[in-house]
């Protein structure tokens, strides 16, 4: 499964706001770590601003905060922000529908159902610990770590 | 005997003991059970309580957590149920857990977790490396709570048909 860049950008953001509590980060901030222009991440932070899951904060040392829980947010309620994931039904009562059209069709709702099902049991909170444990198990140094941050394999 | 008598007394209003049920625990099970799924299955319960609370137990977990209010009165806050399997599928063995519960006015704090942690615990000391479950697509608590525990699907895929 593939997810646009924006998706990516969101959840990638949104793992940045939850790195530390309050933490707030411009899109300058946000956007040189992944190397990606502030005007598209810009675009990404509003939608998302829309939906609740991140707040502005203006005036000096200004940027976006994560508005949302991040232990009830989830993939999906991030990706469906940038992305069609409802189970599409592909004309399945179409009257000139063939049984091999039913039957693909089939098999592409289950696969929607499995990809919607496991982007909607993974939090942000959840993607956390995930990033944490790869960053041990690797030794690396996540994108997202705070300043002064230390990934625990390397103390 | 208790499991894992780490209490989050810190972090929550009530200390947290996972111990294995007893007989009496029983009644408490069915009810919050009963209260959780809206089916009363006592039958069901009893039975369980037979083949996981008495019999094989060195590969059979039943595990209640206890909430110890006062210093005398306690109640079941939860259980977690698992066991053992080899071969299934042709799998190795591993630990199977196919029954966890909290009492709903006590979620969020860390009851889940300490069975969690207290039946991993157990398959771990029964020689066992890996553990599994296997949740409803739209169970979204249960399934939100295994996910964050570290749970990612595994390599096989349930397949089910309709016997006409």
């Amino acid at each position: 499964m593939r997810l646009q860049i924006s998706t990516r950008l969101a959840i990638f953001a949104a793992l940045e706001l939850t790195a530390s509590e309050g933490r707030q980060l411009s899109v300058a901030d946000i956007g040189e770590k992944y190397g990606v222009s502030s005007h598209h991440l810009a675009k990404v932070m509003h939608v998302m601003g829309r939906a609740g899951l991140v707040r502005s904060v203006r005036g000096a040392g200004g940027g976006y905060q994560f508005a949302g829980n991040p232990r009830r947010t989830t993939l999906l309620d991030v990706a469906q922000l940038f992305e069609e994931l409802s189970s599409v039904e592909h004309d399945s009562g179409a009257a000139d529908a063939t049984p091999e059209d039913l039957a693909l069709r089939e098999v592409l709702n289950e696969i929607d159902d499995i990809a919607r099902a496991t982007l909607g049991s993974i939090t942000i909170a959840t993607m956390r610990k995930l990033v944490d444990r790869r960053g041990s198990s690797s030794g690396l140094r996540s994108k997202t770590d705070p300043p002064g941050r230390r990934v625990q394999s390397r103390l | 005997m208790a499991i894992a008598a780490k209490a989050h007394a810190a972090t929550t209003a009530t200390a947290v003991r996972v111990r294995r049920v007893r007989a009496a625990d029983i009644p408490q099970v069915i009810g919050l059970d009963t209260r959780v799924t809206k089916l009363a299955k006592a039958e069901y319960w009893n039975d369980v309580f037979r083949r996981y609370g008495k019999q094989r137990l060195r590969e059979r977990f039943f595990l209640v957590a206890e909430g110890c209010t006062d210093g005398a009165n306690s109640h079941v806050l939860g259980f977690i149920i698992g066991e053992v399997r080899a071969w299934e599928f042709g799998s190795t063995p591993c630990g199977w857990v196919f029954a966890l519960s909290v009492e709903p006015e006590m979620r969020l704090q860390s009851v889940a977790t300490e069975l969690f942690e207290a039946i991993s615990n157990e398959f771990k000391k029964a020689g066992v490396g890996k553990m599994r479950t296997m949740v409803a697509r739209d169970a979204h608590l249960p399934m939100l709570f295994f996910r964050s525990e570290g749970m990612m699907a595994g390599p096989y895929i349930q397949l089910e048909k309709d016997l006409d």
